[in-house]
Formats: C-alpha cells, sequence, structure tokens
C-alpha cells in the first residue's frame, strides 16, 4: 500500500500537524518508503495467532477506588502558555 | 591526585567512604570537565551546578554520619527524557519549551534516595525517535571517538546519544538512559561502554516522556558491568504509578559479577548474521562466543525465525503508540504555542513548529496505520508478528537456553549528517536490527564493549537473557568485559 498527495494532508489533518503543499511532496515520499519497507510483514502467516495486548503476562493492577491525589490546581497549570485563574485560556471554540 | 572523573562508581564509591576525598570536590572535578568539554561534545542541554553541589554537600554529610545510600555522592547525568523536579524537561523538542515539571520521575527519585547527585540534563534524540542523536532540538551530540588519523565528527548513537557520550569522555559517572528499540545498547556500543536495558517492568515508567508505551525502558549506560549492577538496582523498583511495573523484588545485582557462567547455555542465533554485515562485526561476534566458551560456557545454535519482521513490526507499534501518546501537545497545557486564527489552527501551527522532521514522520506513520481502514492490516497484523517474535525466544528458552549473543549493532559510528542515512530513513532504522527483537519482546539485553575495529573504533556485543533474569546478563557480560579489557576514546576535545 501507498499514500498519494490528498492522503498525506488527510492524515496531517488528523495528526493536527500543519503541511505546506512542499511538506506534504517530501512527506510523501518518505512515508511510501517506510510503508514499503513494512509491506514485507504481509508475508508472515499470522492465522490463528492472538495480537500481543500485554508483553509481560499479568494481571492488570487496580488501585482502591479513593481519592489519593489532587488540590493541586497551581501545579497542573504552572507550565502552560496562557492562563487565568488556574483556567487554561484558548482561542474561541464557540461562536 | 589522580583525575577524579577517571573512577568508576565502585572506585568514587570505595574513595568516598575512606574520605580520601569529598563529594562535593568529586562533584566539582565533574562540573569542571563538562565546562571545558562541553562546547565540543554537546552530550548535556542543561547543567545544575548550584544543584550538583547541594546535593553532593547533603551527600557528604551522610558519608559523615554513617548513613550512606548506594550511591551516596556519586554525580549522574540524567537524560532530557525523565522529569526533574523545576529543572528542564523537554525530550530535546522545541514543543516542550521552557518545560520544568512539579514532579519526579520514579527512576530519577530512586536515585536521589539512594544518595546520588546530579550534574544536568543530557542530549538525545527528540523523544527518543533516532539512532544517531541528530534529530535533537540542541543540536548533534559528538561521539568521543574519533576513527585513528581523523579528525571526522562521528554520531554517538542514539536516542541515548548524550548519556553514551557523557560516560565515555568521562562527563559523568554513569548516566540514565531509556530504550524503545535500541536506544540504550546501540548507543552503548558506539561509545566503548555498558548499557543494560532491563526487562519491561523493572523500571517504573512514570514521570518518564512517553514515547511507545509498551516498548520503552529504562536502564543505566555505565563505565563498566558492575557500575551498571549498581546504578540498575537503585534505578529499579515496583511502583504503584505505573500498573506495568512488575510485583518482583529488586535483586542484588551486583552479586552476579565474577559468578562463574559454567554449565552456561549460549545460544547463537543465524538470523543475526544479516546481509552487509561489516565481517569485522562478525569477527568480535566469534570472540565473544570464544570467550564464553573459554569460561565453560556451554555454545548451541538456536532459530529465532521470525528475527526480520522484528523491525519492521516496530516501525507499525511504536510510530501507533507515539500519535497517541505525543497527542497531548498541543499547545494548551505546556510548552510551545503557535498563535492561529482558531483552537484547530492553533494546534496545527504549534505542532508544525513544534515537532521535528522525524517526529512528525513517525506520528504520520501511526496516525496513518491506526486511522479507519488500515488499522487491522497494519497495527493488529504487526501486533500478531510481535507474538510470534516472542514465542521465538520463549522457545529457545524452554529448550534450555541461558541467555542469547548476538553482535549490538551492525556498523561501528557513522559521519555526522551521513548523506545515506539522510536520504532513507529506513537505512537509519537499520541500526536497530540487533536490538529491537528485544523490545518487541519484553526481554532485557545488555551491550557490552567487545573490542576495536580497524578503525579503531568501538564494537558492542549484546546478551538477551530471560524476563526479569538480569542477573544472568551481568555474570556472562563480565566474563566479555574481562576477556575484552576496556576502552577509553583518546581525548581531541
Amino acid at each position: 500500500m501507498s499514500v498519494d498527495q490528498t492522503t498525506v494532508k488527510r492524515v496531517a489533518k488528523l495528526a493536527r500537524i500543519a503541511l505546506s503543499d512542499e511538506d506534504a511532496a517530501r512527506m510523501e515520499g518518505e512515508l511510501n518508503a517506510i510503508l514499503g519497507f513494512v509491506e514485507q510483514l504481509s508475508e508472515v502467516d499470522v492465522s490463528g495467532v492472538e495480537p500481543m495486548t500485554s508483553v509481560m503476562p499479568m494481571e492488570m493492577k487496580k488501585r482502591h477506588d479513593v481519592v489519593s491525589d489532587g488540590g493541586k490546581a497551581d501545579d497542573i497549570v504552572a507550565n502552560a502558555p496562557e492562563t487565568t485563574d488556574n483556567y487554561f485560556l484558548v482561542p474561541k471554540v464557540v461562536e | 591526585m589522580t583525575d577524579l572523573t577517571s573512577l568508576t562508581i565502585a572506585q568514587a564509591r570505595a574513595e568516598l567512604d575512606k574520605g580520601s576525598f569529598t563529594s562535593v570536590e568529586l562533584t566539582k572535578a565533574y562540573l569542571d570537565a563538562i565546562e571545558a568539554a562541553n562546547p565540543a561534545i554537546n552530550a548535556y542541554v542543561k547543567v545544575t551546578p548550584e544543584k550538583a553541589l547541594e546535593m553532593a554537600d547533603v551527600a557528604d554529610t551522610r558519608i559523615a554520619s554513617g548513613a550512606a545510600g548506594p550511591l551516596e555522592g556519586i554525580p549522574l547525568g540524567i537524560k532530557d527524557l525523565f522529569a526533574t523536579e523545576g529543572v528542564h524537561t523537554q525530550a530535546c523538542s522545541h514543543i516542550l519549551d521552557g518545560f520544568e515539571p512539579r514532579y519526579e520521575s520514579t527512576v530519577t527519585a530512586n536515585l536521589w534516595r539512594d544518595g546520588a547527585v546530579m550534574l544536568g540534563k543530557l542530549n538525545m534524540d527528540e523523544f527518543a525517535m533516532g539512532s544517531s542523536n541528530e534529530t535533537s532540538y540542541y543540536g548533534a551530540v559528538r561521539n568521543p571517538w574519533r576513527a585513528k588519523g581523523s579528525n571526522m565528527d562521528l554520531v554517538p548513537g542514539g536516542s541515548s546519544g548524550g548519556s553514551a557520550a557523557a560516560v565515555s569522555a568521562n562527563l559523568c559517572a554513569a548516566a540514565t538512559a531509556t530504550d524503545t528499540g535500541g536506544s540504550i545498547r546501540q548507543p552503548a556500543g558506539l561509545t566503548g561502554t555498558v548499557g543494560i536495558k532491563p526487562t519491561y517492568g523493572r523500571c517504573s515508567r512514570w514521570g518518564t516522556v512517553a514515547f511507545a508505551s509498551s516498548l520503552d525502558q529504562a536502564g543505566p549506560i555505565a563505565r563498566d558491568v558492575r557500575d551498571a549492577a549498581i546504578m540498575l538496582r537503585s534505578m529499579a523498583s515496583v511502583d504503584e504509578k505505573d500498573t506495568t511495573s512488575v510485583d518482583i523484588a529488586v535483586p542484588d545485582y551486583e552479586a552476579a559479577i565474577g559468578q562463574s557462567v559454567k554449565g552456561l547455555k549460549i545460544g547463537i542465533p543465524k538470523e543475526y548474521r544479516v546481509d552487509g554485515m561489516a565481517e569485522e562485526i562478525d569477527e568480535v561476534w566469534s570472540k565473544g562466543i570464544e570467550w564464553l566458551r573459554d569460561a565453560g560456557a556451554e555454545i548451541v545454535d538456536i532459530e529465532l525465525p521470525h528475527t526480520k519482521y522484528a523491525l519492521p513490526a516496530y516501525y507499525i507499534v511504536a510510530p501507533a503508540e507515539a500519535s497517541s501518546n505525543l497527542a497531548r501537545y498541543d499547545g494548551v497545557r505546556y510548552g510551545l504555542r503557535v498563535p492561529g486564527k482558531d483552537i484547530v489552527d492553533m494546534y496545527e501551527k504549534t505542532r508544525a513548529a513544534g515537532f521535528g522532521r522525524e517526529v512528525q514522520r513517525r506520528i504520520m506513520i501511526g496516525t496513518y496505520v491506526l486511522s479507519a481502514g488500515y488499522y487491522d492490516a497494519y497495527y493488529l497484523r504487526a501486533q500478531k508478528v510481535r507474538t510470534l517474535i516472542k514465542r521465538d525466544f520463549e522457545l529457545a528458552f524452554e529448550n534450555g537456553v541461558d541467555a542469547i549473543l548476538t553482535p549490538a549493532t551492525p556498523s561501528a559510528a557513522f559521519g555526522i549528517g551521513d548523506q545515506d542515512m539522510a536520504s532513507d530513513p529506513v537505512k537509519m532504522y537499520m541500526q536497530d536490527i540487533f536490538t529491537v527483537t528485544v523490545n518487541m519482546a519484553g526481554l532485557p539485553g545488555i551491550s557490552v564493549p567487545a573490542g576495536l575495529d580497524h578503525k579503531g573504533l568501538p564494537l558492542g556485543l549484546q546478551l538477551i537473557g530471560k524476563p526479569f533474569d538480569e542477573e544472568t546478563l551481568f555474570r556472562a557480560g563480565y566474563v566479555i568485559e574481562q576477556a575484552a579489557g576496556s576502552f577509553k576514546p583518546n581525548r581531541w576535545w
């Protein structure tokens, strides 16, 4: 399988990365080189093979359903580019 | 007095205990070395002298009062991927500009608990994506090694290139590193240092910037096998904050050093003899086999038939997980924000400006293979192949093999800005051909220096072990180290 310019731009949209036409052209070649390389997986017989979900067999750990952390609003917004009163500020989303 | 920076952790620890010098003196020696060398090597992206001296002072008090921890007063470098409270943590990416976490990663917290001193943060490929350290926002790291009679700058490998270069050039006693496809073992191989990626689940991933969560593991890069064992014991832990951290007590790895390998069964997989591999890699591999045989190990040929599919499967699984993990960098909660006409425009511009080319490439591949209509053909198939790769190893271990010996890398260090590599991303990916299988199967792997090639550049051997059997790797790795000797670059910087 390979990708064309339209697909590259659609994927960039999904990935939320602005891509100029020039970048898209370059990316098309690079992505196709990688997709060409992974193509060899199609020759492996995977019938009846379970997909890996956990590399070390273990039971999912669960913690008690209690509040164990919190009261850290200042810490959470400390690194944000724009905030006001412990809220993250973003451009207008709803008109 | 001998140069304090030339001492291993084990040696420095003994001298600190005797009072031959203080941790403050040792730390100052490293800070001076960094100041002199870093403009040339570029191993550190942030040096923290005040914090280092403060920590060293506390360590000296603890040593004096007889309360020294296992790493008391030992100066370390920390890969920029580990969250360090109040200190530069950017995974060497532009998108994390100015990020100073309000918390400490579990791995680094364990090291400080045991008395270690932080010198600063080490350079790496952006988000650990790369095998040459050239994708760092902070520029390439120069390998302290140069070919005989040449002044060409070589890469230290990656992604833990800063860690490997700093250890090799004596700019820290040892360093933390991480390994998703070979990022500890490949740079260790290219710089004549020892690097171990422990079993998946041995070190907590909490507070380590995520790349591919089902593959990422922290581990040390150190001067020798003993130091790697000392470091891993402190870094490893069972952690409530990481549900994939495994409930097995951390053993005293150092105790395995010097134990006989008599009767150990060492597997040699023929699939690791790949086309185009340098003859010298093959020679060093043969030497490794001889050394272990001479020490009493039994050498057996084994088959790992799905080996060649590990790298292509990795280039589906790792980018898929990365595209999900890196979705959080959106210009809202931390790091860089590039203004846009609306929120989506802001996201897109921020991510275009903040992520480098290799990172964008991997996010795109990951997004594509997870997108509607392609998931089964790519991601699901790759996860099935992963099961087969793991099964290959399990069969070898079931047949009595205790560890597997392979080369660490397909070549010695190559030039910075290598045109071949730059023109085709897959060429660079091939650097991980011997190491990536181990991540896919979650196993431990150690890279130990084994010799120099005809240009005088270091080559490493890799030992792969059973899950949570790092001790056998330290045991067999030490035998290789004893036979091969140790390797240091000639100082040019």
